[in-house]
């Protein structure tokens, strides 16, 4: 198989695009679709100043590495979730890609900091646990990137990630989170601007782009998301790309450009008044922050073991 | 486990009942496409790319 561009040995096919790339013209082509989806979205304006939240994973580390490849000024924020070994394991993924590069990590630990980790979190407030883990994460990215003076929140959701979550959300017609499911949440209120500069991309694409630039991280999935509706999703979406590549594109973009501006004012209405959080000075629209009242509850809360981590097939 | 060469990554796949979306086949460190030709005597990775959890932000 030769590259379609060059002729040169291909490493990888890509049967969406109907294209095989050689290293360096893969590598070209990842850059290529972030700088259009930056610019496209208007994700990142010259000179801001950019935090990439890491998770250890390659998504996350992938989208800093290609940042920093494009020029823009990117500091890392890594969340120690208390999940165990895997949190351990993740945070060292994090570490070591910032000490090689010579880059900035900010680290907030949830056990240390807040008195509490995502399994007890979820067992005390009936939550699923990547529930209580994204509304942690919700609430300490923001509030970092303000404390920071950070002007955008960068996160690593790729085209699989939208897709799944699209689908997931489409098979319920959930208004309100259609009409958030955006590549940019401008800022607003206290809440800075988050962007996904890696929709145009694939979770395979980005594994592979991490296996090229022989980025470490870590493959193990997450032991707390076992068996989670997200990675059914994607599955299922997958076995439908197989048969027709392209179909995730199709689906996610399609969405922007055809159907997202009809959800617009579901947005609108899920919005209350903000004022700030009692105790932690957070924008929200009751008087103390759903973080606050999570961290109340789980750190009232019996410590609740984490699950083995799992190896993935 | 072990399967005998020489053979295709894509017959691989199918033979492990993978979606070719949802992995990456590695041989000494270097992504292989699907119609490299695996020898006898290769040892590959199968990586798994399906990742998910937290929604956030």
């Amino acid at each position: 198989m030769k590259c379609t561009v060059c002729k040169g040995p291909a490493v990888i096919d890509l049967a969406r695009h109907n294209a095989h790339f050689c290293t360096d013209h893969f590598l070209r082509f990842c850059r290529d679709q972030v700088v259009k989806a930056v610019d496209e979205f208007a994700m990142i304006a010259p000179g801001e100043r950019v935090l990439v939240a890491v998770s250890g994973g390659k998504d996350s580390l992938a989208l800093w590495d290609l940042l920093l490849e494009l020029g823009h000024e990117a500091d890392g924020l890594y969340l120690g979730l208390g999940i165990g070994e895997y949190s351990d394991e993740s945070g060292r993924y994090a570490r070591a890609f910032a000490a090689a590069r010579g880059v900035r990590l900010v680290e907030i630990d949830l056990p240390a900091d807040h008195g509490f980790d995502v399994p007890t979190a979820a067992r005390a407030t009936r939550r699923v646990p990547c529930s209580a883990c994204g509304l942690s994460k919700r609430h300490l990215f923001d509030q970092a990137a303000r404390e920071g003076g950070y002007d955008v929140v960068a996160t690593g959701h790729n085209l699989d990630d939208e897709a799944a979550v699209l689908f997931g959300n489409v098979l319920r017609w959930d208004e309100a989170y259609l009409a958030r499911q955006l590549p940019v949440l401008a800022a607003r209120d206290g809440f800075p601007r988050k962007v996904k500069p890696l929709v145009r991309l694939s979770e395979r694409e980005m594994a592979a782009y991490c296996v090229v630039r022989r980025i470490d991280y870590q493959v193990e999935e997450c032991p707390m998301a076992v068996g989670n509706k997200h990675l059914g999703y994607k599955e299922a979406l997958n076995e439908v790309e197989l048969r027709s590549p392209g179909s995730k594109h199709a689906f996610y973009f399609g969405f922007l450009a055809r159907a997202a501006e009809r959800f617009a004012d579901a947005a609108l209405a899920d919005g209350g008044v903000l004022g700030a959080c009692e105790r932690c000075g957070a924008p929200t629209t009751n008087d103390v922050c759903a973080f606050c009242r999570l961290s109340e509850k789980a750190s009232a809360h019996e410590p609740v073991p984490v699950p083995r981590p799992r190896t993935r097939r | 486990m072990e399967l005998a060469g020489p053979m295709r990554v894509h017959a691989l796949l199918d033979r492990l009942e993978l979606n070719r979306e949802s992995v990456l086949v590695i041989r000494n460190d270097e992504l292989v496409p699907g119609d490299a030709l695996l020898a006898d005597d290769d040892v590959v990775e199968v990586r798994p790319v399906i990742s998910g959890g937290a929604v956030a932000p």
